[in-house]
C-alpha cells in the first residue's frame, strides 16, 4: 500500500529523516516508536505532502504523494488539534468532513453512531465550540473525524496521549478492528510502548531519523523493546 | 514583590512575540503611534483657541466643562472595545507562596498604568500648560488636572467592573444618543446640568477630593471583588460561549461551494477579529460624508475614485488581505484533506463579492452630491470584483504569518508583513491613477468607462484568473503549511 524510497529530510546540514526503503501492505497495523527528534512526524508530514522530502519519495497506493493530489481521497490522519477548526462545534466539524469526502449527513451520523460509547457522551450535542473542549475530548473528535469517508489508510500521530483509560481501550478495539476487518491501513505513532505493542502487528523503531529495528509483534516484542530503549 | 511583578511585565513586553516583528512593521506602526499622540497633544494645546474662537463670550474652561460629560461617556463606550481584563496571566502565581491580596493590588495597579489612561494624559497636560500660560491660577489648574486624572481611573476601574457586559454598553451607547439627540433638539439640556459640576472642579479646588474618593471607592470595589474572586473556576476561567448551531442550509444551493462558503460565514460570525472586520467595513459607508460635504473635494474627482475603491472595497482590502491566514490555525489540515483548492478559493471570491455589491448599494445616496458620485462608485465597484478580487487572492499567496482568529481586532498586528503594505499599491493606488489619467484626458465618463470596462475584461477573464490563482497557492504550500505553524510570528 505505501512504499518509500530513499526517503530524506534535512534542515540546513542536519538530517533529521533518513528511510532506505519501507513497504507498509495494505492491511497492516503500523506503529512507530522512538524519542523526541526520532523523526516520527516528520515521516507522518511528508506522507501527508506538508512538507517535501529533500530526496527520495513516498508512493500511496500507486500515487507518488509529492506530485498528485491523488491520494487524498483515500488517506485521512489526524495530527495535533491544529486539524481541528475551532469555531465549529464537533457534529459541525464532521459534517464538514464529510462534505470533502463525498458523504452526507446520512452516512456521517450513521458512522457516528458506532462511536456513541467512545464519545461516553461527552462530545455530541453539548452545543459547545471545539475550542471550549478538553483536550482529550478535542482528541476523540479528531480521531473519529478521520475515519469519516471509508479511507484505506489512517494516520494517527499519538492517538493514545490525553486520553483518558477507557478510552484508549476503546481506541485500541477500534484501531484493531479497522486493520482486520475493514482491511484499512493504519499507521500509529506512540510513545506508550505497551499500547503500540497490543495494537500494531509491526512495530518500526525510529532513532535520530534512522530505522533501528523493523518488528513483526510477537509476545517478546515488548521486552525487546523495553530493552532497547533502556539503553 | 510589586518589582517582581513588574520585572514580569516589563520581559513578557520585550519577549513577546509582537516584539519581533519585522523591523519595517515596527517602524511604521511607531509612526503612527508618534503621529497621534502629536496630534493630540497638538489639540490638547489648540482646543485653548479654539474654543475662545468658537465661543468668544465664554471661558473655554467653562466650555470645555460642558462637553466633558460626554467625553466620559464616550471614554466609556470605547473602552469596552479597547480594553481587555489583564486577568489571564496570573495563572502561573496561584501556586507559588504570594498573597492573593499582593496579585489584586498588582492586576490593577497595571491596568492604571495603561496605554488608555496615559492617551488623556496627552490631551489634558497641555492644555494645562496652555491655561497656565493665559494666566490662570496655577492652584486651581493643577487641581483640575488632578480631577481629570481620578476620573480617567474612575472610568478605567469603571469599565473593568462592567466586564464587558453588553448590556452595560448598548445602555451607555444609549445614554450617548439620547443626551446628545435632547441636547441638539433643545428638548432639554444635558450640557447646561453637566457642565457647571464639571467646571466645579475648576473653580473650587477643594472639589478635586470627590474624583479622587470615587476613584478609591471604585478601586475598592474592584480589589474586593477580585480578591474574593481568584480561582481557576471563577474570574480566570475564560467565558464559554454556548455554541449557536444554525446548519445555514441555504448554502448548499452554492453546490461545492457551499461547504466553505458555510465554513467562512460561521468563521466570520463566530470568531472575533473577524466580526469586527464587518462591523468597521459596514461604518466605513459612512466614510464618503466626510469628504463629499466639503466644498473643497467638490470637484476634486480623483478624491472620489479613492473614496469609491475605497468604500465597494474596504471588506475586500479589510478581509481579503489575509486570506488564507484566516484558516492558518488549521491550515494543514485542509491540505491534507480532500479539498479542491480552486473551491476554497471561489468560496472567498464569491464572499467578497457579495460584500463589494452590498457595499455599493449602502453608498448609493451619495447621489446626493451629485450623479458622478455615482458613476465613479459603480465604476469602482465593477473594477473592485473584477480585477481587484483575483489581485487580492492572488497576493494572499504570500501570506506567511499566523492569525489567531479570537483575539480582539483592535490594534492587533497579527498576520501583518511588508505584504499588507504593498497590497495597497495595486488595489487602491492603479485604479485611482487609471481613472485619474483618463480623466484629465478625457472627462469624467470616460474614467468611469474605462474602469468600467476593466472590471468586465476582468470578469470575463474570472475562469483563467482564477486558474493561475490556484496555481500559485499549490506552489507556496510548504511555505505557509511551515508559517502558519508557527506561533509567535
Amino acid at each position: 500500500m505505501i512504499t518509500v524510497q530513499n526517503l530524506t529530510k534535512k534542515y540546513g546540514q542536519q538530517t533529521v529523516l533518513n528511510l532506505d526503503h519501507l513497504e507498509i501492505p495494505r492491511g497492516q497495523s503500523f506503529g512507530l516508536v522512538g524519542n523526541n527528534g526520532a523523526g516520527k512526524t516528520t515521516f507522518f508530514s511528508l506522507l501527508l505532502d506538508l512538507i517535501q522530502p529533500s530526496s527520495g519519495h513516498i508512493v500511496n497506493n500507486g500515487v507518488q504523494v509529492n506530485t498528485s493530489e491523488e491520494w487524498k481521497p483515500f488517506t485521512s490522519s489526524f495530527i495535533d488539534e491544529t486539524f481541528l477548526i475551532g469555531y465549529l462545534t464537533p457534529e459541525e466539524y464532521f459534517y464538514f468532513i464529510g462534505d470533502l469526502r463525498g458523504q452526507n449527513k446520512a452516512d456521517v451520523d450513521a458512522l457516528l453512531g458506532q462511536f456513541e460509547d467512545f464519545f461516553h457522551g461527552e462530545i455530541l450535542g453539548q452545543k459547545k465550540y471545539l475550542r471550549d473542549l478538553s483536550k482529550g475530548n478535542q482528541k476523540k473528535a479528531g480521531i473519529v473525524a478521520s475515519f469519516i469517508g471509508n479511507p484505506q489508510v489512517v494516520i494517527l500521530d499519538e492517538p493514545f496521549a490525553n486520553l483518558d483509560p477507557t478510552t484508549q481501550i476503546r481506541l485500541k478495539g477500534i484501531i484493531k478492528d479497522l486493520a482486520a476487518k475493514d482491511n484499512v491501513t493504519v499507521l500509529v505513532s506512540s510513545h506508550d510502548l505497551i499500547h503500540v505493542t497490543e495494537v500494531c502487528e509491526r512495530i518500526v523503531v525510529l532513532n535520530k531519523g534512522e530505522m533501528v529495528k523493523d518488528i513483526k509483534t510477537s509476545t517478546e516484542t515488548l521486552k525487546e523493546l523495553e530493552e532497547f530503549f533502556a539503553g | 514583590m510589586f518589582k517582581r511583578f513588574a520585572s514580569l511585565q516589563w520581559k513578557s513586553f520585550f519577549r513577546s512575540a509582537n516584539f519581533g516583528k519585522s523591523l519595517a512593521v515596527k517602524i511604521l506602526m511607531g509612526f503612527f503611534a508618534v503621529y497621534m499622540l502629536v496630534v493630540l497633544a497638538a489639540s490638547g494645546a489648540g482646543i485653548y483657541f479654539l474654543l475662545r474662537k468658537a465661543v468668544p463670550d465664554q471661558s473655554p474652561m467653562w466650555t470645555l466643562s460642558q462637553y466633558l460629560i460626554y467625553w466620559v461617556l464616550i471614554e466609556l463606550f470605547l473602552r469596552y472595545f479597547m480594553q481587555k481584563l489583564p486577568v489571564m496571566d496570573i495563572k502561573p502565581f496561584l501556586t507559588t507562596p504570594v498573597k492573593k491580596s499582593s496579585i489584586a493590588h498588582y492586576i490593577l495597579g497595571r491596568s492604571a498604568a495603561s496605554m488608555y489612561n496615559l492617551l488623556s494624559l496627552f490631551f489634558f497636560v497641555p492644555f494645562c500648560i496652555v491655561l497656565l500660560f493665559e494666566g490662570y491660577p496655577v492652584l486651581n489648574v493643577l487641581l483640575w488636572l488632578v480631577a481629570i486624572m481620578a476620573i480617567v481611573l474612575s472610568i478605567n476601574y469603571l469599565n473593568l467592573l462592567i466586564n464587558k457586559s453588553d448590556k452595560a454598553l448598548a445602555v451607555i451607547g444609549g445614554i450617548i444618543v439620547t443626551s446628545y439627540a435632547l441636547d441638539y433638539f433643545g428638548v432639554f439640556s444635558i450640557k447646561d446640568v453637566f457642565g457647571p459640576i464639571f467646571h466645579g472642579l475648576y473653580a473650587y479646588p477643594i472639589t478635586v477630593l470627590v474624583p479622587l474618593v470615587l476613584a478609591v471607592f471604585i478601586y475598592y470595589i474592584n480589589y474586593k471583588f477580585l480578591h474574593d474572586k481568584i480561582y481557576l473556576d471563577a474570574s480566570l476561567k475564560p467565558k464559554k460561549v454556548q455554541a449557536n448551531t444554525n446548519d445555514l442550509a441555504w448554502t448548499k444551493r452554492f453546490g461545492d461551494l457551499g461547504t466553505f462558503l458555510q465554513l467562512d460565514l460561521k468563521m466570520i460570525w463566530r470568531n472575533k477579529r473577524t466580526k469586527s472586520q464587518v462591523w468597521i467595513s459596514l461604518l466605513f459607508v459612512f466614510y464618503g460624508l466626510i469628504f463629499y460635504t466639503q466644498e473643497i473635494y467638490a470637484s476634486m474627482m480623483p478624491m472620489k475614485a479613492f473614496l469609491g475603491v475605497f468604500m465597494t472595497g474596504i471588506f475586500l482590502s479589510n478581509f481579503g488581505q489575509f486570506i488564507p491566514a484566516w484558516d492558518s490555525s488549521y491550515y494543514s489540515m485542509m491540505m491534507s484533506q480532500n479539498i479542491p483548492l480552486r473551491k476554497y478559493l471561489e468560496s472567498k471570491a464569491l464572499l467578497i463579492s457579495v460584500s463589494v455589491v452590498f457595499m455599493f448599494l449602502l453608498t448609493i445616496p451619495y447621489v446626493y452630491f451629485g450623479w458622478e458620485a455615482l458613476a465613479i462608485n459603480f465604476g469602482c465597484a465593477l473594477y473592485n470584483l473584477g480585477v481587484n478580487i483575483p489581485v487580492i487572492l492572488y497576493f494572499g499567496s504570500f501570506n506567511k504569518k499566523r492569525i489567531e482568529l479570537d483575539q480582539s481586532p483592535f490594534g492587533n498586528m497579527q498576520g501583518t508583513s511588508a505584504n499588507q503594505f504593498l497590497i495597497m499599491v495595486p488595489v487602491l493606488i492603479v485604479p485611482i491613477l487609471i481613472f485619474s489619467l483618463f480623466y484629465y484626458l478625457f472627462s469624467v465618463t470616460v474614467g468611469v468607462t474605462v474602469l468600467c470596462v476593466l472590471g468586465l475584461i476582468g470578469l470575463v477573464l474570472k475562469n483563467t484568473l482564477m486558474d493561475k490563482v490556484t496555481e500559485q497557492y499549490r506552489k507556496k504550500k510548504y511555505g505557509m503549511i511551515a508559517g502558519f505553524k508557527e506561533k509567535n510570528s
